[in-house]
């Protein structure tokens, strides 16, 4: 499923760069419309959240309890900074009279960010629910197979993000 | 610090947290066109690469699978720039 995600990503980002290719100069007007400071906090936000989900997998592994529920709410608290700044910037731009039918700049940005949103979402309910099994206990060293799994669905969600990024806010 | 920079995983976050900074800041700094562009996109698929390989375990992971994510890699990035590439030739 995750490979199957990122394939469809990659056909995202592709024809995105070919509508850009297009009309460059639409692109890069309507870029500067966007919020760089709070695309770079959400990215940091992101990249700091996949690092605490993967010292989770390595405290389970080492069946340290404690540190495996730290980490996986350290990281849901990075989602939901990560949500919270992404609805806020939204509200930003919808006060702008900026939507996704303002031009094909912006029907990408909305759908493509929207979509992404939509996969953090699901990620973080995720990490709501294998952090309630760790609180159980279930994560042991020799079990950690559904924690590896949650983990790397949050990876992609960094990862996607890690191309949104400089696709829609830095490229010029 | 040494400790903590023993660990891969460390290393990567750290690494991602500087690329993430530098990208930024070269476009801060007004840079755009093609230099800019391939460091860019080139540091897009560093940060990628160590996602894959270090946060996914990738790396420890069997060889089919490490092939076919770092050929999606590879193929998106290299697809990317090569449309910017075009799209720099045709409005030049």
């Amino acid at each position: 499923m995750i490979i199957a995600e990122m394939m469809m990503f990659g056909v995202f980002f592709i024809t995105y760069m070919v509508y850009r290719a297009k009309d460059v100069e639409l692109f890069n007007v309507s870029q500067l419309a966007l919020n760089r400071n709070l695309a770079l906090l959400n990215t940091l936000f992101l990249v700091t959240s996949s690092w605490t989900v993967a010292q989770a997998v390595i405290a389970a592994r080492q069946d340290r309890l404690i540190a495996v529920r730290g980490y996986l709410l350290t990281a849901i608290g990075l989602a939901v900074a990560f949500m919270t700044a992404k609805c806020f910037e939204y509200s930003i731009e919808f006060e702008h009279g900026i939507t996704a039918a303002t031009n094909m700049f912006f029907m990408f940005y909305f759908c493509l960010t929207m979509i992404h949103m939509l996969h953090v979402i699901i990620g973080t309910v995720i990490l709501g629910v294998v952090w309630a099994n760790a609180r159980r206990g279930v994560y042991r060293p020799g079990r950690t197979e559904g924690l590896e799994t949650a983990a790397s669905y949050w990876h992609m969600v960094d990862l996607l993000w890690i191309f949104l990024f400089p696709l829609l806010y830095l490229l010029r | 610090m040494i400790d903590f920079l023993r660990s891969r995983i460390h290393r990567s976050w750290l690494f991602l947290m500087v690329a993430t900074a530098a990208t930024f800041g070269l476009r801060a700094e007004g840079a755009a066109g093609l230099g800019a562009a391939e460091a860019t996109l080139g540091i897009a698929y560093m940060k990628g690469r160590l996602v894959i390989l270090n946060f996914m375990e990738v790396r420890h992971a069997p060889l089919w699978l490490r092939l076919v994510l770092e050929a999606w890699l590879l193929a998106v990035s290299v697809t990317l720039l090569t449309i910017y590439w075009i799209s720099v030739g045709r409005h030049a």
